[in-house]
């Protein structure tokens, strides 16, 4: 988008606002927002929050329970889905618990694979809440920070370099448009974390030098084919077994536990040497992903991270994040920390959702006009999983530099059509050469 | 001979073959070891013989609760409770192992027509590991779907408790707060609580019994019992002449169900053999589907449950079944 464009889009977007502003106080009345200054604009006051949400399946839906428990003056005013089934249950389920607040009128429903545009170019709407398989989340960012959106995206937040490349790019963009925008790494707003980690932080273990997180556990959900379904259709409704749709589990899921090591270390692994491969989920409605991947990821300061994931029945599970240090040691997930410095977090009551509590932070810092950007840091994350997957694809040792600069074009297809797809091989790892 | 042979679950009226062979089984009121069929996994069971006690506890109970009073006297049939709470080597096999895919044409077995849980998204055991430790965290609806998978691998009926039967076993004749005395002192002898259980749940039946060689049902896991929740229920059963085998059947709503005995998470008080507890929406806090899963809490790593099966089960509790639905209502 040349400069012109952006500029053009700013005084539309301030047209727009005026605009709404005086619709809003004649069509709505009764509502908590008496003026419109949100989007772009880092000024405080008492703003009504307008959301479209762009993937209306289980966890869409489940964020749009969240995002109207976070704050009051929310509405849900436009929805977005590839398939029509998917959006009309959402709405119905979301109805079902808030009526008043899912304002979504028909005409503010939109399906198919351009949905994400009609969406994000609905007037009104000034949050968007990205909750589509994570393959498209680079070209629904993109569009929702180019419109003047503030986002709260789910994680991860690409699933591929080009597509990491594509987000970091935008981080500024958005800074320069006041955007605000959340990732959907919910850890980072539950207290536990954020008390246990502060006192790392501040020195409880001395200096971490060495970790290890897991995310092994049982199998996940499957949806058997209809005849109806094309190829895409299909890939799209059992997303997540398609590597160009959800980046592998170890991408999609792991990147939890991976990204709280980043978090509490303050940087990224600069090289991952992993192993992994599909040894029990081999049938063909499993796509071409991996059940199992164990990684050693170096940091700079020469820590090394024991990372495993595994999605396989029967086996010994575990969903966890501990860092040892030169003075005691702590289990992140349980808030427990050993050594010179022992404790452990009381049993608080009063600790909220942190899939609500993500909302409540977002919402509070467009409302006070303070800036709030996650987008660098999970892309950090997402990029750090990537770069162990890759290693596991294809044997080889990969770098941070490598795959941040490295130049191949997306793994997500462009111009994507209903249709025949074929699914991509299974990698053999030592045989592959591209990343 | 057993009186009232088990209606499988799902089926009422009908009258499978198991239910045959059940009924066939010379009928000592006795303990036995259940082998769960084509695995080698068993649980043993021990006879409670019914009778008449008073539920609920006075109101100068140190801990007390209103929702347990007034006390109300009721009466139970003879049943078998499980020795043990339910572990995940039970628990595994329903919820996890592969069902065969019937050929065409050929109908499911009964057991593999009851519904499975959807898997759950993190690990289930929460770190404290799997074989002998109590099954815990699974939803009320799934507890219930287990037993009725159960029976339909068994032949026999089995279920969760009924809320009398429930503090019944546990007071074991008994009338002090606690089956092992009116103090807390001898807590620690029969129950993994939180002054002992350092945060973390046990492998079943590694405490002392009760009088009737009932393990845990102090602690451990807290248990779910049959009932609804109702925190006036004592207070609409106390006008009654007589009560036999009273439940509170639940409906079609994900909360609130009644959980019993108190967990490795919990102090002496909540222990007690007469504190109730209701589940509610907040035990599926961090679940971020919509619908959330009606199989697994993400917020109840607390709870689990143990197997009641009746020498003659009452009229209101044959076929019985969960009606919860992903389309539940959550209250």
């Amino acid at each position: 988008m040349s400069l012109d464009d952006q500029k053009d889009q700013q005084d539309q977007g301030f047209s727009r606002r005026n605009f709404i502003k005086t619709a809003t106080a004649a069509a709505v009345g009764t509502t908590v927002a008496t003026h419109f200054s949100l989007p772009g604009a880092y000024a405080a006051g008492s703003d009504e929050i307008r959301v479209g949400v762009i993937g209306c399946g289980g966890r869409g839906t489940g964020a749009i329970r969240n995002v109207l428990e976070s704050s009051k003056g929310v509405k849900i005013v436009a929805m977005g889905d590839a398939f029509k089934d998917r959006i009309e249950e959402s709405r119905t389920r979301a109805k079902q618990k808030f009526a008043d607040a899912v304002a979504v009128t028909d005409d503010k429903m939109f399906v198919g694979l351009d949905a994400y545009k009609q969406v994000i170019a609905v007037p009104e709407v000034n949050y968007i809440i990205l909750a589509t398989p994570p393959g498209f989340r680079p070209l629904h960012l993109k569009a929702a920070i180019e419109a003047g959106k503030h986002v709260f995206t789910e994680k991860p937040i690409a699933v591929d370099p080009a597509g990491v490349r594509e987000v970091l790019a935008l981080v500024e963009t958005a800074k320069a448009k006041k955007l605000n925008i959340g990732t959907g790494t919910q850890r980072h707003h539950q207290a536990g974390y954020i008390e246990t980690i502060k006192r790392i932080q501040d020195g409880a273990i001395g200096d971490i030098v060495a970790s290890r997180c897991y995310w092994n556990q049982g199998a996940l959900w499957n949806r058997e084919r209809k005849q109806e379904w094309s190829d895409l259709e299909y890939q799209m409704r059992n997303w997540l077994y398609y590597t160009w749709l959800s980046g592998d589990h170890i991408v999609e899921q792991h990147i939890h536990n991976i990204d709280v090591i980043n978090w509490v270390t303050g940087s990224h692994p600069v090289k991952a040497t992993g192993m992994g491969g599909r040894q029990v989920r081999t049938g063909a409605e499993f796509g071409h992903i991996f059940d199992h991947f164990a990684i050693d990821f170096e940091y700079e300061s020469g820590m090394h991270l024991m990372s495993m994931c595994r999605q396989i029945d029967g086996c010994a599970n575990s969903v966890s994040e501990a860092v040892v240090g030169t003075k005691g040691s702590a289990q992140l997930d349980k808030y427990t920390i050993a050594g010179a410095s022992a404790w452990a977090r009381a049993k608080n009551d009063k600790d909220v959702d942190p899939y609500v509590q993500e909302h409540t932070d977002l919402i509070a810092s467009i409302r006070k006009g303070e800036p709030f950007n996650e987008l660098k840091a999970t892309a950090e994350s997402t990029l750090t999983a990537i770069m162990g997957r890759t290693s596991a694809y294809t044997g080889k040792a990969v770098t941070w530099d490598e795959l941040l600069n490295s130049t191949e074009p997306t793994i997500v297809p462009a111009d994507l059509k209903w249709g025949p797809m074929p699914t991509p091989p299974v990698a053999m790892p030592g045989q592959q050469t591209s990343l | 001979m057993i009186a009232g042979a088990p209606t499988p679950p799902g089926t009422p009226g009908a009258a499978p073959p198991q239910a045959a062979a059940a009924t066939a089984a010379p009928a000592g009121f006795e303990s036995y070891t259940e082998t769960i069929p084509d695995t080698k996994v068993t649980f043993d069971m021990v006879p409670v013989k019914g009778g008449s006690f008073t539920m609920g506890s006075p109101a100068n109970e140190a801990g007390r609760a209103e929702d347990e009073g007034p006390e109300v006297k009721a009466t139970v049939g003879n049943f078998w409770i499980g020795a043990r709470e339910v572990t995940w080597e039970e628990y595994d096999l329903y919820a996890f192992a592969r069902r065969r895919r019937p050929a065409a044409g050929e109908a499911p077995s009964p057991a593999d027509a009851v519904s499975k849980p959807t898997p759950p998204y993190a690990d289930e055991s929460w770190g404290f590991g799997k074989g002998k430790q109590p099954a815990l965290g699974m939803t009320w609806h799934a507890a219930s779907e287990y037993t009725r998978w159960l029976s339909a691998k068994t032949g026999k009926a089995y279920r969760l408790a009924t809320e009398a039967e429930w503090e019944y076993a546990a007071r074991a004749g008994g009338k002090t707060p606690w089956s092992a005395g009116a103090s807390d002192a001898a807590l620690a002898d029969v129950a993994w609580y939180a002054k002992n259980a350092a945060g973390v749940p046990h492998p079943v039946g590694t405490k002392k019994p009760n009088a009737w060689g009932i393990y845990d049902l102090h602690g451990n896991v807290a248990e779910w019992v049959l009932d609804q929740y109702d925190a006036k229920r004592y207070a609409s059963l106390s006008g009654q002449k007589s009560l036999i085998n009273p439940v509170l059947l639940p409906g079609e709503a994900r909360y609130p169900h009644v959980v019993r005995g108190g967990s490795f998470d919990d102090d002496a008080a909540a222990l007690r053999s007469a504190a109730r507890r209701a589940s509610k929406p907040e035990w599926s806090r961090r679940d971020p589907q919509q619908p959330q899963s009606i199989w697994w809490h993400t917020d109840a790593i607390f709870v689990g449950f143990r197997l009641v099966r009746a020498a003659e089960e009452p009229e209101a509790l044959k076929g019985f079944k969960s009606k919860i639905t992903r389309e539940s209502p959550d209250m």
